[in-house]
């Protein structure tokens, strides 16, 4: 079992990291950001299928299959809303027509 | 096995990396969102291929429910219904880590020993984790409408909400010294009421600060949970997320001109000053002006400064006004989109309407570079933007949005502001830009507006 020194040591330099990446983030991509880093809190999942994986009472299977339905709502939800909102930014493309049969 | 499913998890953390890091030019943000996907695909595959995996029919049911309820809503999701959906997909991931914790206390409590560090990350999960859950729910009501977007305040307020806090407190530090499966669930209900109260009583403007700020926090519940489950790549994640969260939101903080202490608590004195701003207004005298008259005013321009704001959003017009802007620069008008760090409903939201609309990024300027050139802009278009435009901000001490960095729009020659009525912005408060005599003012739906503009624009 890693030892609880390790696992602060990667908590405390992973609050450096987090801080460094995103200062480099412009103000147009904040919403984006937002929803990224949504998604990638996700990763819960991975501790939900492990409490469902190993459980043994109906209790425990009850909040595992819970963790584990909001877990996965958190994971796909957040890509693919981030995904459909970047789809979106696009440079300036030369001699551009506006859309042709365009619905709103 | 194990080793593989370690490698894994050291994937996926770097991808993660990989994928914030993206975020940093919008070129790089789609594909560096894909990392980050795949890394959570490779960390979900091989923790699914793990031997020791029981309940497996349970497990694929659930997953597949979730995957019902996320996929759909995400691709189903209007644009400029984002901030609530992040604030929903928010709220599961702090609801999923606190049970996550809870369970894995439940299955140690009849064996183990439990150290003190244990119980601290268990009950830092459950606390983090229900009061992201709660006030990601009372969040998306607010945004969504399905309550007043106003602050809820009562008399006695402080009292009760400083009484929870130390409640839970008590409670928290009792749980470490000694827990008791019970007192986790008093804990969490407690916390659950906690997530409510601080979220009621913040205004409509300020709910996607604070949906920055329970997302932090959701990061911080996966951490704590990581800790409990001694599972390092959750950690790595949950904490990027809480650092990256907690720096994004004193950054939105710092774009509205407030800490985020006035933010969270400053709507409890807030009545006061609602009560002065519902006296002004009324009685007073506007210029409106006809789609004609604007529509040439604009095509002999030089230069043209489009305002956009959440008005703008609702009505859908944001295809209408590329339109108008394409139709003017054919005729030499150079326009911008000048973009308040707040336009919209969320931080970046205007500029994800914009590029939905295809506009250009080049052309979308930020705040301090829009306002550099507003003293030699022809005419400022403002389309469904209110408080961001509003000097109040800048020059009324008693006003509740002041000290706001706003667009000086009242620096240009001409100002056409298009309304739907006389009403108030998100925020409530009276503009006095309105009665600016630079201003004119065009009301209607914005959509049908900007096409009676373009058909004046081509007749000018």
């Amino acid at each position: 079992m890693t030892s609880f020194y390790v696992l602060f040591t990667i908590f405390v330099l992973s609050v450096f990291l987090g801080v460094e990446v995103i200062s480099k983030v412009p103000s147009i991509l904040h919403t984006p950001l937002m929803s990224g880093t949504n998604a990638i809190h996700g990763i819960i999942l991975v501790g939900a299928i492990a409490v469902l994986g190993s459980a043994h009472t109906t209790t425990l299977r009850i909040v595992g299959f819970v963790a584990v339905v909001l877990a996965t709502v958190n994971v796909v939800g957040g890509f693919v809303v981030t995904d459909r909102m970047l789809e979106m930014f696009k440079g300036r493309r030369p001699a551009k027509r506006p859309a042709d049969g365009e619905q709103t | 096995m194990t080793s593989a499913l370690n490698w894994s998890y050291l994937v996926a953390a770097v991808c993660f990396i990989l994928a914030l890091r993206g975020l940093s030019s919008p070129r790089a943000a789609r594909p560096g969102n894909l990392i980050g996907a795949f890394g959570m695909l490779v960390a979900l595959a091989l923790t699914l291929a793990a031997a020791h995996i029981d309940n497996v029919a349970l497990l694929v049911v659930a997953m597949a429910v979730g995957v019902a309820i996320g996929v759909p809503a995400a691709r189903l999701v209007r644009m400029t219904a984002m901030p609530q959906m992040v604030a929903a997909f928010n709220g599961v991931g702090g609801g999923a880590a606190a049970l996550v914790a809870v369970a894995d206390y439940i299955g140690n409590a009849n064996g183990a020993a439990l150290s003190s560090g244990y119980r601290l990350a268990v009950v830092l999960g459950v606390l983090i984790g229900c009061v992201s859950f709660s006030g990601s729910v009372v969040a998306f009501a607010k945004l969504q409408e399905l309550m007043t977007g106003r602050p809820i305040v009562y008399p006695g307020q402080q009292v009760v909400n400083a009484a929870g806090g130390v409640a839970v407190f008590a409670l928290a530090v009792a749980a470490v010294a000694g827990a008791h499966l019970a007192l986790l669930w008093v804990l969490a209900v407690l916390c659950l009421g906690l997530g409510v109260a601080l979220v009621l009583p913040i205004g409509g403007a300020d709910v996607p600060v604070v949906i920055s700020l329970l997302n932090s926090f959701t990061g911080l519940a996966v951490a704590a949970s990581g800790f409990v489950l001694h599972n390092f790549v959750l950690i790595v994640a949950g904490t990027l997320v809480g650092a990256s969260g907690t720096l994004l939101t004193r950054m939105m903080s710092a774009a509205m001109g407030r800490s985020l202490v006035n933010i969270i608590f400053g709507a409890f004195g807030a009545a006061a000053t609602d009560a002065a701003v519902a006296g002004t207004g009324a009685e007073r005298t506007v210029r409106t002006g006809t789609a004609e008259d604007i529509g040439t005013l604009l095509a002999y321009s030089q230069r043209v400064v489009v305002v956009p704001g959440y008005g703008l959003a609702v009505a859908q017009a944001q295809h209408s006004i590329r339109d108008l802007a394409t139709l003017l620069e054919e005729r030499g008008v150079e326009v911008t989109y000048a973009i308040h760090p707040v336009a919209g409903r969320m931080p970046g939201h205007m500029n994800v309407l914009l590029a939905e609309a295809d506009v250009p990024y080049e052309q979308l300027k930020e705040l301090e570079e829009a306002n550099d050139v507003m003293s030699i802009t022809d005419v400022t278009l403002v389309v469904g933007a209110n408080d961001v435009v509003n000097p109040a901000a800048r020059d009324s001490p008693g006003s509740p949005i002041y000290g706001m960095p706003i667009i000086n729009v009242d620096e240009a020659a001409h100002i056409v502001f298009m309304k739907r009525s006389m009403r108030p912005g998100f925020a409530g408060i009276d503009n006095e830009l309105l009665y600016n005599p630079k201003t004119t003012l065009l009301f209607g739906d914005a959509k049908a507006t900007l096409t009676a503009l373009v058909a004046a624009v081509k007749a000018a």
